[in-house]
């Protein structure tokens, strides 16, 4: 466990709940990111540009690493491009048919007290669990 | 404003995702390894997350309608069904190929790192794939 990091964890999580509670509080939305993702298509004129920005918004909070050295960590550079495109391609058509993620299923679901949720998370935790298992123990790569 | 807003949620949102390192994608696998070198990392932040949603949800939904919009845009389904299921565990399956979920490796985009922007891909595919799988489906 030489690799536990606690206090960033803890900071970091609280960021992503009190985003989802703003969200909710201003805007009147659920912060699920393959939610906020897949309704960017098929294109509606007025649904559109928030979720853009949301997106955008990740993209530009992910700067605050520049900013703070001690978020550092080395990045994974010699992984499987046909991997990482096929986990790409199952993680996109698995959220849109159970309407959520790690965050619309895993945090604000579950706030929600939604059964929904907790039956995704419990699901996707198990076969994320099992694929890395096979993966590294079975199968010895990653 | 209602973008503005979104654009600083997604800000935050960013920060959160990047502070607590779960752009790191073997921090995400490392979790996910629990008979391995397991770090725990991931169980905490989701768990903060939560905390912090479950008591700021619970003042928002007291109010009758959200600041900027008329009415809140909330999940309708109380169901579950094979969708949500089999959902899921592709879902799954992906984020352990990986060690991405959505959120991660949007972020990690802005990073460069090639490793979410192949994953990236994978996930705009997707769309495609859906839309013309629905296409076929309508018939």
């Amino acid at each position: 466990m030489q690799n536990f990091t606690p206090v960033s964890a803890l900071i970091g999580g609280s960021l992503i709940g009190s985003s989802a509670v703003l969200l909710l509080w201003l805007n009147g939305r659920i912060a699920g990111i393959s939610g906020i993702f897949h309704g960017l298509y098929p294109y509606q004129r007025k649904d559109f540009l928030w979720r853009l920005l949301f997106l955008a918004g990740l993209i530009i909070g992910s700067q605050i690493y520049y900013l703070l050295p001690q978020i550092h960590f080395i990045p994974r550079t010699n992984y499987s491009v046909n991997l990482l495109f096929l986990a790409g391609l199952l993680v996109g058509i698995g959220t849109k048919l159970s309407g959520g993620c790690t965050s619309g299923h895993g945090v604000c679901g579950i706030a929600r007290m939604s059964i929904r949720s907790f039956t995704a998370t419990g699901i996707f935790f198990i076969f994320g669990l099992g694929t890395v298992f096979f993966m590294r123990h079975i199968w010895g790569i990653s | 404003m209602y973008n503005i807003t979104a654009l600083l949620c997604g800000i935050l949102f960013g920060c959160g995702l990047t502070i607590s390192n779960m752009i790191d994608a073997n921090k995400i696998l490392n979790f996910l390894d629990i008979t391995g070198n397991w770090d725990p990392s991931l169980a905490l932040v989701m768990l903060s997350a939560v905390i912090v949603t479950w008591i700021g949800y619970k003042f928002v939904i007291k109010q009758n309608r959200p600041k900027l919009i008329t009415a809140f845009v909330l999940p309708t389904k109380k169901n579950i069904d094979a969708k949500l299921i089999f959902g899921a565990a592709l879902f799954g399956i992906g984020w352990g190929l990986a060690g991405y979920c959505p959120g991660p490796a949007i972020t990690a985009l802005g990073l460069k790192l090639t490793d979410a922007f192949y994953f990236f891909i994978g996930m705009i595919s997707s769309i495609l794939l859906l839309g013309v799988f629905s296409l076929v489906y309508k018939k």
